[in-house]
């Protein structure tokens, strides 16, 4: 009666790795997809603030982000200062960022833009207003006040 | 070939940011014909300031922010006609015909373009209205110049600014969630606003608790104190 093997007394095989491989691309190409690269380096340093009543915001491609925040760089002081793209920003070159930004979609999308003021949540009203207004001025309307959910 | 995987792999995991990006969405008064509200009637206007040592005053009483959700709800209902808050006038169906007619025969005889013009906004205000109470029946309507006014001082930080934002939010987003269960038995937020069923009554809903927050101009704001 040896065509029974007593399998009792041995240890179960080693699982198999032969599929390692594949479920590493998956996952690859997963982050691969999902991947967003950030394209500005933040040069102020940002909290959000928090809040419990957020909308998501549908279109990434149709935001524009303004940041508001004291320098990363300390020597450069510890005053809020605005970030357009890449590079700090005075007021007077909103308008030109806004009308920059809208020359380069769709005439049908720029009613549809959001600027999201990514500000600090330990900085003074003053540049925020004052932020607003130039935005006010330049006609772009649709803001987003950036915070954390929270609460 | 698995070693240069995981090596790329690695590179993606860490340089993948999933947030998406959320917040409080406003829209900016257009600069040309900013309203006043300070020059409304005081009734309409429900005046928030935030001072620069951040504390919070409504109607010119300081105010705990706890308070100011339930101080909202109170200004956009007025449960009791009291006389110091917006008087909400009731609309149902018969009042949206009259309003229809009127603003038709008006048309017929406007005289120029800019007349008929005005007449005709007239006529489809009363169309959207007559809308809302075919969906949700008799309403009571906040006038159309009713408003929250939001100022600040130049050193209000920014966190108290949100979480006043974030108050004001939430208050109207109470009010439309009840009366979405008492009339639809459904939540607000849950409905979709990309779907043609649902943005019927999303629009109903923001007709009758309409978000009117208007974030003033920070010139009136010194001129005040």
């Amino acid at each position: 009666m040896s065509r029974f093997k007593d399998t009792s007394g041995k240890d179960t095989p080693p699982i198999s790795t032969a599929s390692l491989p594949d479920i590493i691309f998956m996952l690859l190409f997963f982050f691969m997809v999902t991947t967003v690269m950030r394209e500005t380096e933040l040069l102020v340093k940002i909290t959000l603030p928090e809040a419990s009543e957020i909308t998501k915001l549908e279109d990434k491609a149709l935001v524009d982000y303004l940041y508001i925040g004291p320098p990363s760089n300390e020597a450069l002081g510890t005053e809020p200062l605005m970030q357009l793209n890449d590079q700090f920003a005075k007021l007077d070159e909103i308008d030109p960022w806004v009308k920059l930004n809208e020359e380069r979609r769709d005439e049908k999308e720029v009613p549809l833009i959001t600027r999201s003021l990514k500000v600090d949540k330990g900085t003074y009203m003053k540049i925020v207003t004052d932020v607003k207004q130039e935005l006010r001025k330049s006609n772009a309307l649709k803001i987003n006040y950036s915070a954390a959910q929270g609460r | 070939m698995a070693d240069i995987a995981f090596l790329l792999l690695i590179f993606f995991l860490v340089t993948t940011t999933m947030d998406t990006e959320v917040g409080i969405l406003r829209l900016l008064p257009p600069m040309e014909k900013a309203p006043q509200p300070t020059e409304a009637n005081g009734r309409d206007v429900y005046e928030v300031n935030i001072n620069d040592a951040n504390e919070l005053s409504v109607e010119g009483i300081p105010m705990d922010i706890q308070d100011l959700r339930s101080g909202v709800k109170e200004f956009m209902t007025n449960p009791e006609n009291s006389l110091v808050l917006p008087e909400r006038r009731s609309v149902n169906r018969a009042i949206c015909e009259q309003g229809i007619a009127l603003a038709r025969s008006r048309m017929l005889h406007a005289s120029d373009e800019v007349s008929k013009q005005v007449h005709q906004k007239e006529l489809s205000t009363w169309e959207h209205k007559l809308a809302v109470t075919e969906l949700i029946g008799d309403f009571q309507e906040l006038p159309p110049n009713a408003v929250i006014a939001l100022r600040t001082g130049s050193r209000t930080s920014y966190a108290m600014y949100m979480n006043v934002q974030n108050e004001l939010e939430a208050a109207v987003e109470d009010l439309r969630e009840a009366l979405c269960k008492e009339k639809f038995h459904r939540e607000f937020k849950e409905l979709n606003e990309k779907s043609s069923d649902d943005r019927p009554l999303i629009k109903a809903i923001r007709a009758v608790h309409p978000q009117r927050i208007s974030e003033a101009e920070p010139l009136e704001v010194q001129s005040i104190r």
